[in-house]
C-alpha cells in the first residue's frame, strides 16, 4: 500500500504540468501559410504558437465575422481551471499521503480518479461549447458570409480533436504536453488503485 | 589548340572593339541544350536556391539579389539611388541617406559588393558596396537587406578600387580612381603631374554594430587606383591596389596612359600604418563629408557632416608601401585563398602576371629595389614574380578561385573565362562568354574559403541572347558549373543595371537569420502610432502632422478634414501588421514624391503639399488582402483662409 500511495501522489502531482505546458493545440495551415498559424491553449489562457499568431489569426477571422480570441480576463474558465486543477492536485496528494499513513484505503484512489474524469469530461464539454460558439456565432456584418451547399451558414468550429478542412485551411487540434502529463497522471492513479487492491488482497490471503 | 588559334586570329582584328565571340557560340553552347544541365539549374516550385548572389547595379546605383543556380531575381536593394518602389530616398526617414557634401545626390554608380568576413570566411553580417561617382561606401544589413549606413569619402574621386574588406572586416577600403588636387582648389589641369594625389582610404568597421569611420587616408602619388584586394591568411595585414596612368597623363588617357610597359600594384602594409596612426601619427586635415546612419529602432536616418580626416604621407611610415611592377595597365587585382599569390591582370596584355607574397617579403628584406617613384620603393619585377599564365587570350580582367587550387580569369577582349592552375600556371580549360565579360564571381571566391561550385560571368553585351527589347538590353550573366575538370555553361540570365562585381554566399548562412517583421513594440519612431488610439492629426502653423496606422484592410483615420492649400502635410504611417511579408503601401494624389511601402511594424513619413481645393483620395498600393481595393481614405482640402477645424474619423 505504501508503494501504491507514492504512485498515487506522483500521479496527482503530474497534473502540475498543466501550469507550465499547453493543454491543447490548434494549428491552421494553408498554402499561403507555409509556417502554419497556431494557438496553444493553457488552463489560464491562449497563447500564439508563434509570437504574433493570435493577432494574425484574429486578422484573418475578422473577414468571416469571428470574435477575437479571448484574453484570460474574457473567460471565467481561465481563472477557474487553475483553481480546480490545484484543488485536485492537493486532494490527490492528500489521499496518497493518508493512504501512506494507512488512514484510507485504495478505493479513495479510485474515487479521486472518477472525480477527475468527471471534471475532465465537463472541461472538454465546456471547451467544445466555447469552440462551437466561437465558430458559429458570427458577426452579422461580417465582410464574407459563406454558406454550406445546403444553404446553412458555414461553421468555423475547429474539431475538438483531430484534423479538419476549413475553407483552404487544414486544421489540426490535438492534446499537448500538459494534457499528456494529466493523462499519464490519471493512469498512474489507476495503477495506484490496482496496486493498492493487490497489496490488500495479498495481506488478507 | 588549332581551333583556338583560329579563334584568336579571327578576333584580333576587332580586338580593341567589343568582341564578337558568337562564331564559336553555336558549337560550344551544346552544353546548355543538354537536359542534364537544365536539371542543374532547375529549382522546382516550392524549392529554394542554394546560393544568394548579390550583384552590383552599376548605373542603377543599387544592389540586386539573385538566386543561384536559378538566376531568379529576388530583390533590388536601394543603396545610392532613390527608389520609388519603396520610397527610399523619398520618405522623410530615408532622405538623409543620400546627403553628401554636395547636397542631396540621389544616384550613384555602384560597383563592387563585398560580404563581411571573420577570419577570412564569409560571416553574412553585412554587405558593403561603393558609390563610384560621388565617392561613398554603403553598409547593408544582411538580416533586413536594407542600407543602414553610407559614408562619403573626402579627397577622393571615382571611388573604384573599393569596397573590399580585410579578413576580419577590420577595414573597408575606398581607393580613388581619379587623382585630384588635395585639398581641392582652382588650378590648371595640365599641372596634374606631381600636384594631384591619390587617396587610399581605410574605413574601420565597428565589429558589433558595423559602424564605419575613416581611420586614415594614405596620400599616394597621382596615379589612377583601379582595383584592390586585401591579403589573405599569410598576407593578412597587406592590401594590394592596381594602378594605371603611372604616366600621370591628364588628357587622352586612352593613349597617354598606355605608354609605360609596366604600371604598379601598390602593396600597402596597413597594419604598419594602423600602428603609426594609433601612436599619434598622421596629419589631421580639414574636410567636409557626410556620414549617414539609419537607426533601426526609430526607422530613421540621420546625416551628420564630418569636418576632418586623418591623412598619412606614405614616406613618413617607412616599409609600409611598395610598388610591384605589373605589365600593361593592370585592372583586376586578386589574391588567392592562401594569400600567397597576387594576380595582376594586365588589361592590354595576353598574359597574367602572378606575384609571390613570400618573394615580395624576401625582396623587401633584401632591399632589392629598382628605383623609386615619389620616394616609394619599386621592387624588381623578376624578384617577385611567381609565374606567368600564358593564356593567349586578350584583355584579362578579373580572377576568382574555387578553393581547389584553380583560378578562373575573365578575358574581356576575347570574351572568355579561362581556368588555370595555381603554381603550375597551366591553362586547364577555356569557355566563351556571351559577350564581353567583366567580373566573374564564385561564391566566397575572394575569401579564404570559396564555395567552388559555380562561376557567374557578368557580361557587358547581350546582343542575341534574349528577345530584343529595343536598343537597350539588360546585361547577360552566365552560369558555369565548375565542379568538373572542364567548365560547363549551364545557364543564361539577364541582370538589372550593369553588374560589375558580385558576391555570393550559401543560402544556409543567410536565410535562417533573415528578418521577417519589425517588432511594433521595438518601434521608437518619434511619430509612430503604435496603437490605433494614438492616431491623430495635429497642426503646427502650416504643418499638419497625421499620425496614421494601417492594417488589413483600412487606414486609421480614413477621413481627414481641416487641411488647407499651402499646408505641408506629413503622413506618419505605421503598419500594425506583425506578419511576414505583409507590407502596405501609401499613395496620395498629386504628391510630388513617391509612394511609400511600409513593412510590418515600421513607420514611414511622406510629405504632401496640397495645391488645389477639393477632396482628395489616398490608397494602399500593395495588394494586401481580399479587401485591398477598399483600403482607401480622403483628405478634404479647404482654401488657405478657411476656418475648418481639423477633424479625423474612421467608421463614422
Amino acid at each position: 500500500m505504501k508503494k501504491a500511495s507514492i504512485v498515487m501522489m506522483v500521479g496527482s502531482l503530474l497534473l502540475l504540468g498543466l501550469y507550465f505546458f499547453p493543454l491543447w493545440n490548434i494549428m491552421l495551415g494553408a498554402p499561403q501559410y507555409p509556417e502554419p498559424l497556431g494557438m496553444n491553449i493553457y488552463i489560464d489562457g491562449i497563447k500564439g504558437f508563434n509570437e504574433f499568431d493570435i493577432q494574425n489569426i484574429d486578422g484573418l477571422n475578422h473577414y468571416i465575422g469571428m470574435k477575437t480570441l479571448p484574453k484570460p480576463e474574457d473567460m471565467w474558465e481561465f481563472s477557474a481551471f487553475p483553481k480546480v486543477i490545484g484543488g485536485m492536485v492537493f486532494l490527490g496528494v492528500l489521499i496518497g499521503f493518508l493512504g501512506f499513513m494507512g488512514k484510507v484505503n485504495h478505493k479513495w484512489f479510485l474515487g479521486w480518479l472518477i472525480l477527475m474524469s468527471v471534471l475532465g469530461v465537463l472541461g472538454m464539454y465546456d471547451f467544445n461549447a466555447w469552440m462551437t460558439d466561437y465558430g458559429t456565432n458570427l458577426d452579422p456584418h461580417a465582410i464574407m458570409k459563406l454558406a454550406n451547399p445546403d444553404g446553412s451558414p458555414m461553421s468555423y468550429k475547429p474539431p475538438l480533436i483531430g484534423k479538419a478542412k476549413m475553407l483552404n485551411f487544414d486544421v489540426d487540434s490535438w492534446p499537448r504536453a500538459g494534457a499528456y502529463m494529466m493523462f499519464l497522471g490519471m493512469l498512474l492513479t489507476f495503477v495506484a488503485y490496482i496496486m493498492g487492491k493487490k497489496s490488500r488482497n495479498t495481506k488478507t490471503s | 589548340m588549332k581551333n583556338y588559334k583560329h579563334y584568336l586570329v579571327a578576333l584580333i582584328g576587332s580586338a580593341l572593339l567589343f568582341s564578337c565571340g558568337n562564331q564559336n557560340g553555336k558549337s560550344s553552347s551544346n552544353g546548355a541544350l543538354n537536359s542534364s544541365n537544365a536539371e542543374k539549374v532547375y529549382v522546382a516550385p516550392g524549392e529554394q536556391d542554394e546560393f544568394y548572389a548579390f550583384m552590383s547595379g552599376g548605373y542603377s546605383g543599387n544592389l540586386t539579389v539573385y538566386g543561384l543556380p536559378s538566376g531568379r531575381m529576388f530583390k533590388e536593394i536601394p543603396v545610392f539611388s532613390q527608389f520609388p518602389t519603396s520610397g527610399y530616398g523619398y520618405s522623410e526617414e530615408t532622405k538623409p541617406m543620400l546627403e553628401t557634401s554636395f547636397g542631396f545626390v540621389p544616384w550613384d554608380d555602384s560597383h563592387h559588393p563585398d560580404i563581411s568576413q571573420t577570419e577570412g570566411v564569409l560571416d553574412g553580417r553585412w554587405i558593403f558596396i561603393n558609390g563610384n561617382n560621388t565617392p561613398r561606401i554603403a553598409r547593408i544589413s544582411l538580416t533586413t537587406f536594407e542600407t543602414e549606413e553610407i559614408i562619403e569619402i573626402p579627397n577622393s574621386a571615382g571611388n573604384h578600387s573599393s569596397s573590399f574588406i580585410t579578413e576580419n572586416t577590420e577595414y573597408v577600403v575606398a581607393g580613388t580612381r581619379f587623382s585630384v588636387p588635395v585639398p581641392q582648389r582652382d588650378m590648371p589641369i595640365n599641372e596634374y603631374k606631381s600636384n594631384f594625389k591619390g587617396a587610399l582610404s581605410f574605413i574601420s568597421v565597428d565589429p558589433e554594430h558595423g559602424h564605419m569611420d575613416i581611420k586614415f587616408q594614405l596620400m599616394m602619388p597621382g596615379f589612377n587606383y583601379d582595383l584592390s584586394h586585401p591579403g589573405r591568411d599569410k598576407s593578412h595585414g597587406w592590401f594590394f591596389f592596381t594602378t594605371y596612368n603611372t604616366e600621370e597623363a591628364n588628357s587622352l588617357l586612352e593613349v597617354n596612359a598606355s605608354q609605360n610597359d609596366k604600371d604598379f600594384i601598390a602593396a600597402v602594409n596597413w597594419k604598419k600604418i594602423e600602428e603609426y596612426v594609433n601612436n599619434g601619427g598622421g596629419t589631421m586635415m580639414p574636410a567636409n563629408y557626410a556620414h549617414n546612419v539609419y537607426d533601426e529602432a526609430t526607422h530613421t536616418a540621420t546625416s551628420t557632416m564630418k569636418k576632418e580626416v586623418l591623412t598619412v604621407d606614405p614616406l613618413k611610415v617607412p616599409g609600409a608601401v611598395y610598388f610591384l611592377p605589373t605589365p600593361k595597365s593592370p585592372h583586376g587585382c586578386d589574391v588567392d585563398p592562401t594569400g600567397q599569390y597576387i594576380i595582376g591582370n594586365g588589361k592590354l596584355s595576353a598574359d597574367l602576371t602572378v606575384h609571390s607574397f613570400d618573394k615580395m617579403i624576401a625582396a623587401i628584406e633584401g632591399k632589392k629595389f629598382d628605383g623609386e617613384a615619389y620616394g616609394i620603393p619599386i621592387l624588381k619585377f623578376e624578384d617577385i614574380l611567381a609565374g606567368v599564365v600564358k593564356s593567349g587570350g586578350l584583355g584579362p580582367l578579373h580572377t576568382e578561385f574555387d578553393g581547389k587550387g584553380n583560378a578562373y580569369t575573365t578575358f574581356f577582349i576575347t570574351s572568355e573565362v579561362v581556368k588555370w592552375k595555381l603554381g603550375t600556371w597551366e591553362v586547364i580549360d577555356r569557355k566563351p562568354t556571351f559577350y564581353s565579360v567583366g567580373h566573374l564571381m564564385i561564391p566566397g571566391g575572394n575569401s579564404r574559403k570559396p564555395f567552388g561550385k559555380y562561376v557567374v560571368a557578368m557580361n557587358k553585351i547581350t546582343k542575341d541572347r534574349y528577345l530584343p527589347t529595343g536598343p537597350e538590353l539588360e546585361h547577360s550573366a552566365q552560369l558555369y558549373d565548375i565542379t568538373g575538370e572542364k567548365m560547363e555553361l549551364i545557364y543564361d540570365f539577364p541582370t538589372h543595371g550593369e553588374p560589375h562585381y558580385a558576391a555570393g554566399i550559401p543560402a544556409s548562412i543567410l536565410a535562417p537569420k533573415s528578418q521577417k517583421i519589425y517588432r511594433l513594440d521595438d518601434n521608437k519612431h518619434p511619430y509612430a502610432a503604435i496603437t490605433p488610439d494614438q492616431t491623430r492629426v495635429e497642426r503646427k502653423g502650416n504643418e499638419v502632422h497625421i499620425y496614421m496606422s494601417m492594417i488589413r484592410s483600412h487606414f486609421t483615420p480614413d477621413n481627414i478634414e481641416g487641411v488647407k492649400v499651402g499646408d505641408k502635410v506629413y503622413f506618419h504611417i505605421t503598419n500594425h501588421e506583425q506578419d511576414f511579408d505583409v507590407p502596405h503601401g501609401f499613395a496620395m494624389i498629386g504628391q510630388n514624391t513617391s509612394e511609400l511601402l511600409i513593412m510590418p511594424g515600421q513607420t514611414k513619413t511622406s510629405v504632401w503639399e496640397p495645391k488645389k481645393v477639393g477632396v482628395w483620395p489616398f490608397y494602399c498600393t500593395d495588394f494586401c488582402s481580399a479587401l485591398h481595393q477598399e483600403m482607401q481614405g480622403y483628405v478634404r482640402v479647404s482654401p488657405a483662409d478657411a476656418n475648418i477645424e481639423l477633424t479625423w474619423t474612421l467608421g463614422e
